[in-house]
Order: structure tokens, then C-alpha cells, then sequence
């Protein structure tokens, strides 16, 4: 089975129901992305496919179709994406455990509504758990990413 | 800081010891030194001048041996060390340490003294001091009781500050001058003439002198990263780049996966098992059997937990009531028994003569059993040889494990190595280490090979050892428009006992404190005042959850509180400031009127305003919580805190944590409970057990004083007033009282 991911081509032997998530982290090493239900109820393990926002732990790895980046091809230290520059900027995580998946959720939310409303926002990221409760200051982010994106 | 006073040569503990505040910890320190965990692996050359800094040729390592489980404690316990040391913390090593002895927690058994918080006598400083010793004593190196800040906030600093001094008279001896001329910046010592050397130049000429242990602190306002608005995290850039490495990422070289099946009814035995249609699984290597239930070993954890899954197990009965309805039962029936008392911490005025006449306002509370369920699931990785143990994992209790895991395998307690991991959350989970055992258990089938063990989400979940439920009945009086008699009963299984049974095999002889710890202890003077403690049978294995005893206490005692003054027929954050009997949490109430311009609960239609006031942990926290009705349900508007903890060393993730702790209260509160059926939790996903989403989340405001006089941890106190103030406010709009959590059971919310 052949995947691309962060834009790096990788040939896997695993069976086709093997869920994306555990193709990245226990196959490939990618550990970015994070198990945390399993059960599309936390968000922990969002990538992108394309682009869009996808539950890695529901996508079974012969239904993939397309390119796959994870939290460590969306920006880097040195490159930071500017949703993660928003994130430190606001210091959100606490544990971390979710922002993996917080910061790919709205990275792509924010890629088809760069002026959300406080609803949109809300609505956008109620989908990706924080047992910490880094909520107030994800709103706080997705909003300063979102100016930045706008230039303003 | 004066009372630092003098370290004793060599043995930095013993000064620790006298910081803390006790003669006796430092006459049994004395007595008997503790083996310095980092004298073992250092090279020729290199010095460890004390267990908290490391030096080598490639470069510092500060040591922090409170676990960072999200609260951030790694890096305010390097700032801690950084900040007398004079280095960047950006620019070491950031290590957890290997367990050892001398990392014990001296604060975390501190609030088990029978003194309430706001009690500084000196009787009750002494006992808090002496609590030291059997802290020592019991090995605990345990984090927990958001009790990092007051352990480290002198210990460490202190640390810092020998290493500066003796660092500097080995640059002094060097250079043939005097240590006072000496200047230090950025890891360098620099001369009188403007040479600088590197404190890695230096280690090995500090490791031939004595400490300098003379030292003085220097003063809060000379800090240049402790208490600044601008701190980072340290571990921040890691978080959001995906990079940090908790202990489910954590790679071995050669490891293998695993996943297991306990018994549902935790404690129940696996009577038989049919593992055919797993061994013939893709990917499986072995089936193993262990304690309670079965594990499988494959080459990938995704197909282990398929494969445990398809194993046909037969258990026996959890060795507890079946369900949640016989479990309240035993709990109602134990609240007011004489047979079940357990231990009455108030008693004043004449509770029982005021009861017996007049009107008797009586309330029934209850409180379910909740999970941890931090994001991260329950994963270790073990590796056993026959003459090694070595564990990688996240945990607030490295110790535990190291002799538990020298039991399970046969091999000396210094033969077993325990690296402790970044935790994804645990809100006391990770004071627990089944899954540890398990990992062993495993290790010990393939010797040699590292077991990387994970638990699905449904393990976790259903393998949790909960927040006890609990049942509290309270009675009281009013009289003249004032609380005049408050008398209330908690009845819950043992919680510290229980855990400590578990992790130890002994137990604690004497009553459980956390059945009333955040009711018995509260800063209020009201004429009859009684709090009693009733020890339910032991049902589903309990621990401690953040908060621990207050997260139910503080509901219980703050509602109740609010039902008198309701029923006294007056405004209930003037009556609750002027019962108040303590100077720092009369302002933190004070306060928290004024940011919310408090003028009543009622402050328009279909509105209502909560207060609640729970001291935990030593820290006062108010919360006034504003909520609308609306057609769909509750609408949380807005919640306002205020908290004092003394000093804040980082006001950033100071108000993260606070933040934390209201969303932890208030989601577990309106959306979360743990039902038993057949031994077993009925909730095994976040799908059944939501806590708190974000479109629920409520503007918070968040200020800190600092009237108290100690300085103390901030994880955990945040959480207690949120229920009560929720369940205020709900009264306030609806005038339903809600005396049972989740409230969701009883009310919507949009
Ligand atoms: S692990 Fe995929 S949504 Fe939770
Ligand atoms: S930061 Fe811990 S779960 Fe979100």
C-alpha cells in the first residue's frame, strides 16, 4: 500500500481496514497525530487529506485517496504555520495531548472561513475534545490566526 | 528568607529540611542521609553539586522531579532553579531524574495534618512540618495535592543558589580571587577583569570543593523570569509543532505492542479463556495471560487491540454491588450510622440541642463516581532481563512503580529503572499503575524484547479507579436572617487507604480525611457548626481525582450553605463574607463581588447569579457563576474567579490552570457520570461521558490576590466552587435546587 505523507512517498504491508491513524504512529513512526477514542469523538488524531480535516482513526487505510500531512508537515520549529504561531502566541496547550489535533482543526477551518464568527469557531472546534480545558484560549488563537490570515 | 537559614554541608536535604520548617525533619536527616540518585552515573570530571543541577562537559541538566502531567511543572521548576542559577532555562536540559529517595515530596502529606489550612498556629506549623518524616518515610515521590509549587518554591531556588556560589569559588580559587568580586550571566562566571568561564569549564574543579551552602535568596523583586506576564512554557514550541514525546510515542528500538482485557468488575478473576480466533490474527505474537484478565503481544497496537478484542473471556463477579442503584443504597444507608462513623473534625456550639427545636431545614446530596480519563490513554513500556527492569512511562509515581516492579520480577530495586514521560493529561489517573504491572506482566512473557503496552480508550474507562461517589446529608437552622446552625454528613467509601492499599499492600490505620476534606475545613464561624465524616464498605476501588476530597465536599457544603441563607432570606455573598472568619478568603470573596458588581442573585429575568466559596489545598477560590434560562435549557454566561495562592511565579499558566480547573468542575458537573450495571461502568467513550466542549464553555475571568501567607499549587483548587456556584445560579434562575451531579440529569443545558 503506498502513501504520501508530509510529502514523503512510503510503501506499507498492512491490511486495508488498518486504520490511517495506526499506519502513521505505529508503522511509520509519525506520532504527531494522537489516539484518544478511537471512536470520531475527540479529534486527537486529525490530519489533513487534501487539505481537509479528517478523523485518521475512522479513515481505513485503503479508503485513503489522497496526500496526508500531519501536525508535522503543517509548519516546523524553524517554519511555523501561523495558526501555531497563534498557539504559542496564547500559550494554549497545558498537557498538549490534543492540540495536535486542535491546531489541524482549525488550520482547515480556518482555510474555508478565514472571518468566522465566535458561532463558527465554536462550532468548528466542538468537535475536538481538551481535557485540560484550553478552550477559552483556543478561541483566543483561532481568532488572532484568523486576523493574521486577514492581515489585519 | 531567613528562615532558609544555613544548608548543612553535603547533605542539601537537611537544609531543605529547615526550610520546610521543622526541627525534626532536620535532626532525622541528620540521622540518616539519602542516597543522592545522581552520584551513581556521573563520570570522572563531572559534579553533581546537587540533585537538582547537573553539570557535564555537554552541558546542564536541571533536574525536575515533579512529573509535568500538563500542569506545567517542568518548567516552573526549572525557572525555579534557573532563576538563582543564573542561566536560561531554554539553554539546558530538562530532565524528570531517575527516581530516588532523595526526591521525596515533603508538601504532598502536609494538608493531612488536623488543622485546617488557614490555621498558621505554630502547633499546627509543627505538625506540618512533621509530616516531612513520614513523607520521607513512605518514599513518596509522588506528585499530587498541587502540592509542586510549595515543595520546590524555596527547595529549588536553594539549589540554584549553591551551584551559583560554588561554581563561583571554583572560578575564585582558579583565578586567585575573591568569590564576592565574581559576577555571574547567562552560565558564565565572570572575573573581575571581564574573562568569562563556562560553568561547564568549571564543573570539575567544583566537584573537588565543598558546597558553598551560605547562601541567601535573593528577593522577589531582583527575579528575572519567575512572576513575569511574558513567561513561555517551555515545553509550548513542542506541543503545537506535534514534536513533544509522551510515553505512548515513546519508541525502544526492537519494542513490540500489547494491549489487555481486565476483568470488567475490577478485582474479578478471568475464570477461561478461548484465544483461537486471536493467535490466528495478523500480527499476533503471543497471548498472555496476567492478573485479572489476558494481554496480547502483536507487532503493531492497532492489531492487539483488535485481537484482545477477540478473545472470548468468562469473569468472574466484580468483588463489589452490581449496580449503581445497590451502590447508593449502601451509601445512604452508611450517612448518620453510628456504625459507619468515621470522624468528626468540627464540632461547635450545640448542633445537636439547636437541631432538636424549631424549624429543621434538611437537604440529601448526591455526587456519582467520575473517570480521570486524561486524553492520553494508560500506555508503559517494559523491558525485563534477568538482571534489569526498565520501565517508560508517564506517571506521578516512579517510586511505586520501581518496587512494584522489583516484586513482580525478582529483581533488586536497583535493578529496576524507571523513566518517567511527559503525561497527556491525568488529573490523578497516573497516581495509579495497574497498566504498569500489566506492561511487566508481558515484559516478563518475552525477555528481552520492550513491550510497549497501550490500553484502548474502553480499557481506560472502564478500568479507571474513579472519584468516589458519595452521599451527603445536611441539616440546619436559620434564625433572624442569619446561618445559625449547619450540620453536615458525608458518608463515602475510604479513598486514601484504598489507594494506598493497592500501590503498598498496607494499609493506613485511622480515619479517611478526604471523606470531609473541603467541608470539615472551611473558614466560616456560624454558632453550631458540625461536620461528620461516615466510612461506607469499600464498593469500586477509588483515588484520588483532581481536587480529590473537595470536589465533592465543596458541592455538598457550599449548596447546603446556600440553602440556609436563601431560607434565612438573605443576600448570599454578604452573609457567606460576614460567616467568614479568615482575613485572605474574606477578601478573595470581597473581590469577587466586586468584579462581578454582585447586587443580588437575581440580576434580571431569567437570569441567575451564583457565589461559591471552597477553600482546597490551603487556597481560597470564589467563583460567581451568571447563568440565562432560555426555551432550550441553561446557558452559562460568564464565571468569575478569584483565588489566592500567595505569589504567583508564572501568571500565564497560572491562569491556564485556573481556567482548567473551572471547565474540569463545571463539565464533569453538568454532563458526567460513571452508572454501574453487572460490575461494570456503563460509560466507556467519551461519546457516553463528554465533560466539557467547547461551545459550552463560558467567558471566564480570572484574578489572582496574594493576601496568604504561603505560597501554594494552584492545579487543583480552581476546580471545588464550580459545581456549587453552577447549582447556585441554576436556583437563582429557576428556583430548582439541584442536590445530585451531573446536573444534566435534572436540567438541559444549551
Ligand atoms: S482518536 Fe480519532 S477522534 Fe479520537
Ligand atoms: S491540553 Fe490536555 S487535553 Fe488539551
Amino acid at each position: 500500500m503506498k502513501l504520501t505523507v508530509n510529502g514523503t512517498d512510503h510503501e506499507v504491508d498492512v491490511e486495508p481496514e488498518m486504520p490511517l491513524l495506526w499506519v502513521l504512529r505505529d508503522e511509520l513512526g509519525i506520532t504527531g497525530p494522537k489516539y484518544g477514542c478511537g471512536i470520531a469523538q475527540c479529534g486527537a488524531c486529525t490530519v489533513h487529506i487534501d487539505g481537509e480535516a479528517v478523523r485518521s482513526c475512522q479513515l481505513e487505510i485503503g479508503d485513503l485517496d489522497g496526500v496526508v500531512t500531519t501536525i508535522e508537515g503543517l509548519g516546523t520549529r524553524a517554519a511555523l504555520h501561523v495558526v501555531q504561531e497563534a498557539w504559542i502566541e496564547h500559550q494554549v496547550a497545558q498537557c498538549g495531548y490534543c492540540q495536535s489535533g486542535q491546531i489541524m482543526s482549525a488550520a482547515s477551518f480556518l482555510d474555508t472561513n478565514s472571518r468566522p464568527t465566535d458561532d463558527d469557531i465554536d462550532d468548528a472546534m466542538s468537535a475536538n475534545l481538551c481535557r485540560c480545558g484550553t478552550y477559552p484560549r483556543i478561541r483566543a488563537a483561532v481568532k488572532s490566526a484568523a486576523a493574521k490570515l486577514n492581515g489585519t | 528568607m531567613s528562615q532558609a537559614g544555613k544548608i548543612a554541608r553535603r547533605t542539601f536535604l537537611i537544609g531543605s529540611a529547615t526550610i520546610v520548617g521543622g526541627v525534626a525533619f532536620g535532626t532525622y536527616l541528620a540521622k540518616r542521609a539519602i542516597p543522592n540518585p545522581l552520584l551513581q552515573d556521573l563520570a570522572d570530571g563531572e559534579a553533581a553539586i546537587t540533585p537538582y543541577v547537573k553539570i557535564e562537559a555537554n552541558g546542564i541538566t536541571l533536574i525536575t522531579p515533579r512529573a509535568d502531567k500538563g500542569q506545567g511543572s517542568y518548567s516552573i521548576q526549572a525557572s525555579l532553579i534557573a532563576e538563582e542559577l543564573d542561566i536560561d532555562p531554554v539553554t539546558a536540559t530538562i530532565s524528570p531524574g531517575m527516581p530516588g529517595p532523595a526526591y521525596f515530596n515533603s508538601a504532598v502529606l502536609q494538608e493531612g495534618v488536623p488543622f485546617p489550612a488557614y490555621d498558621q498556629g505554630a502547633v499546627a506549623e509543627t505538625m506540618r512540618s512533621f509530616m516531612a518524616v513520614p513523607a520521607k518515610i513512605f518514599q513518596m515521590q509522588v506528585t499530587g495535592g498541587s502540592s509542586t509549587v510549595p515543595d520546590s518554591y524555596i527547595k529549588l531556588r536553594m539549589a540554584g543558589a549553591v551551584a551559583r556560589e560554588t561554581l563561583k569559588e571554583a572560578a575564585a580559587q582558579r583565578a586567585g580571587v575573591s568569590r564576592t568580586e565574581l559576577k555571574t550571566d547567562a552560565g558564565r562566571v565572570i572575573l573581575p577583569d571581564g574573562t568569562q568561564i563556562s560553568y561547564v569549564d568549571l564543573a570539575a574543579d567544583a566537584a573537588t570543593i565543598d558546597p558553598i551552602t551560605d547562601v541567601t535568596l535573593r528577593d522577589p523583586s531582583e527575579w528575572r523570569l519567575l512572576g513575569k506576564v511574558n513567561a513561555k512554557r517551555l515545553d509550548m514550541v513542542a506541543k503545537c509543532t506535534g514534536t513533544e514525546i509522551y510515553g505512548i510515542d515513546y519508541a525502544v528500538e526492537g519494542m513490540v505492542y500489547a494491549s489487555v482485557r481486565a476483568n470488567p468488575g475490577i478485582g474479578g478473576d478471568l475464570l477461561s479463556f478461548n484465544a483461537s480466533a486471536a493467535e490466528a490474527m495478523r500480527g499476533v505474537q503471543k497471548i498472555v495471560p496476567i492478573k485479572h484478565g489476558v494481554g496480547v503481544i502483536a507487532d503493531n497496537t492497532w492489531r492487539a487491540f483488535q485481537a484482545v478484542n477477540a478473545i472470548e473471556c468468562e469473569w468472574s463477579a466484580g468483588p463489589y454491588p452490581a449496580s449503581s442503584i445497590e451502590m447508593f443504597d449502601i451509601l445512604e444507608k452508611a450517612v448518620d450510622n453510628e456504625d459507619m462513623y468515621d470522624h468528626r473534625q468540627r464540632d461547635e456550639g450545640d448542633v445537636s440541642g439547636a437541631l432538636e427545636r424549631g424549624e429543621v431545614i434538611e437537604a440529601t446530596y448526591r455526587i456519582p463516581y467520575l473517570a480521570h480519563a486524561p486524553l492520553e490513554p494508560m500506555n508503559a513500556i517494559a523491558r525485563v532481563t534477568n538482571t534489569a527492569c526498565e520501565i517508560w512511562t508517564g506517571t506521578q509515581i516512579p517510586l511505586f512503580i520501581r518496587n512494584k516492579a522489583a516484586q513482580l520480577t525478582g529483581l533488586d530495586e536497583e535493578q529496576v529503572f524507571v523513566y518517567v514521560q511527559p503525561m497527556g493529561g491525568s488529573f490523578g489517573h497516573k497516581l495509579e499503575m495497574t497498566h504498569v504491572e500489566q506492561a511487566v506482566e508481558l515484559a516478563m512473557a518475552v525477555k528481552g524484547t520492550p513491550v510497549k503496552m497501550t490500553w484502548s480508550r474502553e480499557e481506560d474507562m472502564t478500568h479507571d479507579y474513579p472519584r468516589p461517589a458519595a452521599v451527603s446529608r445536611g441539616r440546619g437552622k436559620v434564625a433572624d436572617g442569619k446561618v445559625d446552625t449547619f450540620d453536615l454528613s458525608v458518608s463515602q467509601s475510604a479513598l486514601t487507604p484504598n489507594w494506598f492499599g493497592r500501590l503498598t499492600g498496607t494499609t493506613i490505620p485511622g480515619p479517611d480525611a478526604t471523606i470531609t476534606t473541603g467541608s470539615w475545613d472551611q473558614p466560616f464561624d456560624i454558632p453550631n457548626y458540625r461536620v461528620t465524616g461516615y466510612r461506607a464498605p469499600d464498593m469500586v476501588p477509588v483515588s484520588s481525582w483532581r481536587s480529590v476530597g473537595a470536589s465533592g465536599n465543596g458541592f455538598f457544603h457550599d449548596c447546603f450553605l446556600d440553602e440556609l441563607i436563601h431560607a434565612a432570606g438573605v443576600d448570599p455573598l454578604a452573609e457567606r463574607i460576614r460567616l467568614c472568619l479568615d482575613d485572605a478568603s474574606r477578601k478573595v470573596l470581597e473581590t469577587v463581588g466586586d468584579m462581578s458588581r454582585w447586587d443580588g442573585s437575581t440580576p434580571g429575568e431569567n437570569r441567575g447569579r451564583g457565589v461559591a466559596f471552597c477553600m482546597s489545598f490551603g487556597v481560597p477560590v470564589a467563583q460567581v457563576i451568571e447563568v440565562t434560562k432560555t426555551d432550550a435549557g441553561i446557558k452559562i454566561d460568564k464565571v468569575f474567579c478569584v483565588v489566592d495562592s500567595g505569589p504567583v511565579l508564572d501568571p500565564t499558566n497560572f491562569e491556564a490552570q485556573v481556567f482548567g480547573g473551572v471547565i474540569f468542575g463545571l463539565g464533569h458537573a453538568m454532563n458526567a457520570e460513571l452508572t454501574y450495571e453487572n460490575h461494570a461502568p456503563q460509560q466507556d467513550n467519551f461519546h457516553a461521558y463528554e465533560g466539557m466542549r467547547l461551545y459550552q464553555t463560558p467567558v471566564i475571568e480570572v484574578k489572582a490576590l496574594s493576601n496568604a501567607s504561603k505560597i501554594r499549587g494552584i492545579g487543583e483548587p480552581g476546580v471545588p466552587p464550580a459545581a456549587p456556584a453552577l447549582a447556585n445560579a441554576i436556583f437563582a434562575a429557576t428556583g430548582q435546587r439541584i442536590r445530585e451531579l451531573p446536573l444534566n440529569k435534572h436540567i438541559n443545558f444549551v
